[in-house]
């Protein structure tokens, strides 16, 4: 069952076209690749997809509860309460917030207390304050996290860093995870611990997963398919071991490293 | 229950000084200003401090609630008309900070900063031309109405629900505007709602301090609430810590005893206010308390951090 | 018709004294992002120092205004040692109340040594009392001076901006800081080198204001200044070009709606015209949108 179709998204800026009529589709539960040459359009992709950029031309659709969510043209907070939430590549933490502050305000849509309760902090606030700090914490075990929860986040290890920007954008509750270079400056034993992690969180929360990576080890080993972005245009897609033969995509990006992969 | 004890005796304490006399009417004026910077800095905090909208023109919305605050108990003198001014005069303001802060949503700090000051010059000019005002010259014989315990009641009513609301996770939302906007949306936080939101509430609160103001200095014009006043405001809120509460009272109290002390020298007054101002941004910009909070505890830390140094010799 | 017309002859001469202030703030937002509050004050002690000149000294006016010219840019200058600099990686917010401070500081300063007295140029004499009659429209000739020399003035900038190489460490530097380093550029010295040239740019607008209107005092840059940098907004925040189109488009609009509307209301509208652009366009004029890249 499809759960995200993106349909010849086009973007340019100024003379320049970042993206040029991309389509790829994602079933529900799958874990697939993004993956192409530096300023393929892969980041401005993403940024399409969760409303920070408008696309010139082209439909985003999410599917939810059989419904047909149009993306297109909403601003990001909307389209993160669809569904679909990011991490950033170059991290945006709340850095002079706590752990647990980052992943609380991740989670601002479940409360459902208004302004007045927020100024008089009458029992309903309490409670649902309680709740929700609640849930973060069981979040953020998952991450191990836990006991650094009143830690400043850019006190944070950068692999922790890392981790907790995947955290905040699971406390949002999405059904599509857009991970941007999640194992960016990680080394192997980092990158295989999250390598672990998205496999479980995929279990655990039933995500549907799109991954952009440089890390071929990682791309290679988990996901199941993959596309190809190269001027931004999707020049291939398939599973990994199609892509890892396939001509085009050898010439634009792959190299003869793949084979070592 | 800690809190509520020294809530009370503060009012208290004050209370019984006013009414022995041992307070004279020069410094009782100083404690209204005082109070009524309090709320002033702490409301403005709440937008500029919490959620990172630079607003310099935190004075025009004062001046809505003090001339509509006036307008009302000068046609109706009572206990009555002074409440019903005084929550006039804040919805007043407060509808000016939603039509203010809508437009200028998208604005970056700097230009943020002139739009919101140009605003407050707009109002103030309309003030001045406008017959029913008064014009330049003013509205006088004001009624009085506003004692200590008014005061108390106003100041500590802003002060609990703007930290309340800070607290909560409609303030994390508005926080992590201040943090990063992109970012903050990209988790599903509304940041325009919540923009506004700052500012509505933020002018709600200097609407109420004018009309405050309106009602104990019995006179008002439109140059009290010029681009001096609200520079007068940031510079509290900077001092106390952009994002700390207790920081903007601190400042307030601080401020004001300079400002008393240097009553006879007003252009000696300005040069060291610059002077210090330029200090501070220079060498401790984070202000006095950064954005942290004086609280009870940090008293039992100091206590603890006291005796561990006694026991290490 | 010919009340429009010598309303145009006003307007540009406002205009002229609005572009001179506004290049000051264009050039130094567009190098440091900086609102510089303190243009105004170095505008009215630009004033003051030709009013002593005149006054005291018994100079001419040609001498008066270099002699302020350069007074300026060294104040300039300092200020931007002083109180700028050491913020140069602090925050937007942090600069812009340290820029307000700076502005207080030297307005109240004023005032202390000065009393807020207005005082009075001296009477011009000589050419600058004569002027031109063209059926009912009056130019003075202090107008054509005053306008001759502001445009000499930018065209100067223009000349130094494009065709010397300070010109060009000075774009390097509004493009990329970093960058311009890396290829060898001083970045300090360029920045003070705006800035002193943009304080000069005020500090001749001080002295022509004084000479024209006569009377000068220690609170007299605020409003001129937030209309002079209204008017680089509208022509798009660090453009040269801009600031020059902007400053006549402000005196112009200031000048009709004292004459045609309600003069109580022209500042009002200069506001307003802030606040629209703002809303509508706030890159200005010529200028262009820069997106954040994500």
């Amino acid at each position: 069952m499809t759960i995200l179709d993106v349909n010849k998204v086009t973007k340019s800026f100024g003379g320049l076209t970042a993206v040029a009529k991309a389509s790829l589709k994602l079933e529900k539960g799958e874990l697939v690749g993004l993956i192409g040459p530096n300023g393929a359009g892969k980041t401005t992709l993403f940024n399409l997809l969760t409303g920070i950029y408008t696309p010139d031309s082209g439909t985003i659709s999410l599917y939810k509860d059989g419904e047909e969510i149009a993306l297109q043209g909403l601003r990001p907070n909307k389209i993160c309460s669809a569904g679909l939430a990011r991490t950033f590549q170059n991290i945006r933490l709340f850095k002079d917030l706590t752990v647990l502050e980052n992943v609380l305000i991740a989670m601002h849509k479940n409360i459902k207390y208004g302004f007045v309760p927020s100024f008089l902090h009458l029992p309903s606030y309490r409670k649902q304050e309680e709740k929700l700090v609640e849930d973060s914490i069981e979040l953020l075990k998952i991450f191990n996290l836990d006991d650094k929860k009143d830690e400043l986040a850019k006190n944070l290890p950068y692999g922790e860093q890392r981790h907790l920007e995947i955290a905040r954008a699971l406390a949002t509750n999405p059904k599509v995870l857009l991970l941007d270079e999640p194992a960016a400056g990680m080394n192997p034993a980092e990158t295989a611990d999250l390598t672990r992690i998205i496999k479980e969180i995929r279990q655990k929360f039933d995500l549907t997963i799109l991954l952009i990576e440089h890390d071929m080890s990682l791309v290679m080993s988990i996901c199941e398919r993959i596309y190809v972005l190269d001027y931004g245009m999707v020049i291939a897609s398939g599973t990994p071991e199609e892509i890892r033969s396939n001509k085009r995509v050898i010439e634009a990006y792959l190299g003869e490293e793949v084979n070592n992969a | 229950m800690k809190k509520l004890i020294a809530l009370g005796l503060t009012y208290a304490v004050i209370q019984i000084l006013i009414m022995t006399n041992l307070i004279s009417d020069y410094l009782q004026a100083t404690l209204v200003t005082i109070c009524i910077n309090i709320i002033l800095a702490v409301s403005l905090n709440l937008i500029t401090g919490f959620t990172g909208q630079f607003s310099l023109g935190h004075a025009g919305f004062m001046s809505i609630g003090a001339y509509v605050c006036a307008f009302i108990t000068l046609r109706n003198p009572t206990i009555f008309g002074f409440l019903i001014g005084v929550f006039a005069g804040a919805l007043a303001a407060a509808l000016m900070g939603f039509l203010v802060g809508l437009p200028t949503l998208r604005l970056r700090g700097d230009y943020l900063a002139i739009a919101t000051l140009g605003m407050s010059e707009i109002i103030r000019i309309i003030f001045i031309n406008l017959e029913i005002t008064n014009g330049a010259a003013g509205l006088n014989g004001i009624p009085q109405f506003v004692n200590w315990t008014w005061l108390f009641i106003f100041m500590t009513a802003t002060i609990l629900g703007i930290s309340n609301f800070i607290k909560s996770s409609h303030g994390r939302a508005c926080i992590s505007i201040r943090e990063d906007e992109i970012a903050a949306e990209a988790m599903g936080i509304n940041t325009i709602k919540y923009k506004v939101v700052a500012f509505v509430i933020g002018s709600f609160c200097a609407g109420i301090a004018g009309a405050l103001y309106a009602s104990y200095f019995y006179y008002i014009k439109p140059d009290l609430f010029g681009f001096l006043k609200s520079v007068d405001i940031l510079v509290i809120v900077v001092l106390g810590g952009l994002g700390s509460i207790s920081g903007s009272i601190l400042a307030a109290i601080l401020l004001a005893l300079i400002s008393t002390y240097l009553q006879s020298f007003p252009e000696i007054r300005m040069i060291l206010y610059a002077a210090a101002l330029i200090a501070i941004m220079i060498f401790r910009p984070q202000g006095l308390m950064g954005s942290r909070e004086l609280s009870l505890e940090l008293f039992g830390k100091l206590g603890d951090s006291l005796k561990s140094k006694k026991g290490r010799v | 018709m010919e009340g429009f017309l010598q309303q145009v002859v006003n307007g540009i001469t406002l205009g002229s004294i609005y572009a001179l202030m506004a290049l000051g703030y264009t050039m130094v937002y567009g190098i440091i992002r900086l609102i510089n509050f303190a243009h105004a004050d170095v505008y009215m002690i630009g004033a003051y120092v030709g009013y002593f000149c005149m006054t005291f000294l018994n100079l001419g006016f040609l001498p008066s205004l270099v002699i302020a010219m350069f007074v300026c840019t060294v104040l300039g200058i300092l200020i931007e040692k002083i109180a700028y600099r050491p913020l140069r990686n602090a925050t937007r917010i942090s600069v812009l109340i340290t820029a307000i401070g700076v502005s207080l500081f030297l307005q109240y300063g004023m005032m202390f040594f000065v009393s807020a007295n207005v005082r009075t140029y001296p009477e011009m004499t000589g050419i600058m009392t004569k002027s031109i009659n063209m059926g009912n429209i009056v130019i003075s000739m202090q107008q054509i001076i005053l306008v001759s020399i502001t445009i000499i003035l930018m065209i100067l900038l223009q000349f130094i901006v494009k065709k010397t190489k300070i010109g060009k460490a000075m774009r390097a530097v509004s493009m990329d800081k970093d960058a311009a380093e890396l290829m060898g550029i001083n970045v300090d010295s360029t920045i003070s080198f705006t800035f002193g040239l943009g304080s000069a740019l005020a500090g001749a607008a001080g002295v022509l204001v004084g000479v024209y209107y006569n009377t000068i005092n220690p609170l007299m840059g605020t409003v001129p200044g937030l209309k002079a940098f209204i008017a680089a907004v509208f022509g798009g925040i660090g453009i040269i070009p801009g600031a020059m189109i902007g400053g006549y488009f402000i005196g112009a609009v200031e000048v009709l709606v004292a004459g045609y509307g309600n003069s109580m209301y022209r500042d009002a509208v200069v506001f307003a015209i802030l606040i629209l652009i703002l809303i509508v366009k706030p890159s200005g004029l010529l200028g262009k949108n820069t997106r954040e890249k994500v």
